[in-house]
């Protein structure tokens, strides 16, 4: 026999469950978003592709997108970074990105970072200079296989950061691109926590919420040489190899738009349902 | 209703017509949902505005904009296999923060050229890392490699392929 408090209850739990969107557990297909997108009129929904076969480690976008967009230089905080990962035969995964990948990687030591024991109390200080900084060296012969990941901001078509945002200083753009008002941020620091890929931060100079905004100064005006396209952002514009490309999944001719839809593609931590904008080929099960 | 539950009601109303009046002198006129709604479309819609033209002036102008006036550097490295390197990757953005171009004549900034061993060695230092396009490219042992000079005092950047100087 059933009691009244015990049908009561899962009665509640029932509805709640059945009310559950379906759409919380949708994967994300490519395809399906541009004939969406396409539908609703808008011309321009930006998307990022990363070749990380073509990805050498180089770090000129690390240092372009700094001086870009004006974020000071020797402050240990980027829009934009480069990491690499070394996975060698006895299955551990060695991954780092010494400054952000600014420098480039110059030595074949993995960077372990300051270690915390070796560090005084007060780390925040200057932990570069008060603790230990320690590397790793890896044996050539040991690497099963090793490889760049440059990360920058998903632009996310369901944006955790803007969601917990209290005062509506973050928002999404019409053309998918994802903003923040400096004048009107107050620095709660909730979307830096919200964001579960890791690239927001405070800015240093304006204390307020920075990231990846696909150089949206640059995006929105035409190229000067060709006034057709729109400039590209200032990594994709430095990276020697072609390993980073801009393009908007609207417009079924672009050559990324192709590449995302005959091509195999992954993005960063879909099970979290942000439905992520940036693509990566070549993309590894280690890589988070 | 009796007097002790009156008064701070009269109270609370004045504080939320306070609210209210002070809200329309605060909150800017084009404050407001925009095209994804209140969950993701909240904002100023002149930020955007602001992010398009305003906040960040544009620096990296690209190889093509170097063309003219550079023509013998721009075309003597497209011969080459670092024609894929863009200039600014090497001589720094055209452009500062304050919106000047290397195109204005009179106050033009000067190029600070990154001649660095460590510039070259973001490609040219051995990684022999299987699956990444780094492994195929001819690396130096800079510890062994003529240690204390520059890479351009013998090798031209561009004209890598073309002998030692």
């Amino acid at each position: 026999m059933i009691s009244r408090r015990k049908f009561l209850k899962n009665t509640a739990l029932g509805i709640a469950g059945g009310a559950l969107s379906l759409a919380a557990f949708e994967i994300i297909d490519p395809k399906k978003l541009m004939a969406l997108e396409a539908a609703d009129g808008k011309k321009i929904r930006w998307v990022f592709l990363v070749d990380t076969y073509k990805c050498v480690g180089c770090g000129m976008c690390v240092k372009a997108c700094k001086l870009e967009n004006e974020i000071p230089y020797d402050a240990s905080v980027t829009r934009t970074w480069v990491e690499r990962y070394v996975l060698t035969k006895d299955g551990k995964v060695h991954a780092d990105t010494p400054k952000g990948a600014r420098d480039g990687f110059t030595t074949s030591k993995i960077d372990l970072g300051v270690s915390e024991e070796a560090a005084p109390k007060d780390i925040l200080a200057k932990p570069e200079e008060n603790g230990v900084h320690t590397y790793e060296d890896i044996n050539p012969a040991d690497i099963d296989k090793a490889f760049f990941v440059p990360k920058l901001c998903n632009q996310c078509e369901n944006p955790p950061c803007v969601q917990v945002c209290p005062v509506g200083a973050t928002y999404q753009a019409p053309d998918g691109v994802v903003l923040v008002d400096r004048t009107w941020c107050i620095g709660c620091g909730y979307c830096i926590m919200g964001c579960p890929y890791g690239v927001r931060f405070f800015h240093p100079v304006y204390h307020t919420a920075e990231k990846c905004n696909f150089c949206y100064h640059r995006i929105t005006k035409p190229d000067p040489q060709n006034p057709k396209t729109f400039m590209k952002t200032a990594c994709v514009q430095a990276c020697p190899f072609g390993a980073r490309q801009i393009g908007n999944i609207k417009d079924p001719n672009d050559p990324v738009t192709k590449i995302i839809m005959t091509e195999r593609v992954g993005v960063l931590k879909e099970e979290y349902g942000t439905k992520p904008q940036v693509f990566y080929i070549g993309l590894d099960k280690e890589v988070r | 209703m009796k007097n002790h539950v009156l008064r701070p009601f009269i109270v609370f109303l004045g504080i939320v017509a306070l609210i209210l009046i002070a809200r329309i002198f605060l909150v800017p006129k084009d404050f407001g949902i925009g095209e994804r709604g209140y969950m993701y479309g909240w904002h100023r819609h002149g930020n955007e505005e602001e992010w398009k033209n305003q906040i960040i002036k544009v620096k990296y102008m690209g190889k093509e904009y170097c063309k003219d006036c550079h023509a013998d550097k721009y075309g003597s490295i497209n011969k080459t296999p670092h024609r894929i390197i863009p200039c600014e990757d090497c001589h720094g953005p055209a452009g500062t923060p304050e919106g000047i171009v290397h195109y204005d004549a009179d106050k033009r900034p000067k190029l600070p050229i990154d001649k660095s061993r460590a510039q070259c060695l973001r490609c040219h230092y051995p990684l022999p890392y299987p699956t990444s396009g780094r492994s195929k490219i001819r690396s130096i042992d800079p510890d062994k490699h003529n240690p204390d000079i520059e890479c351009s005092s013998c090798h031209n950047p561009h004209n890598p392929m073309g002998g030692l100087r």
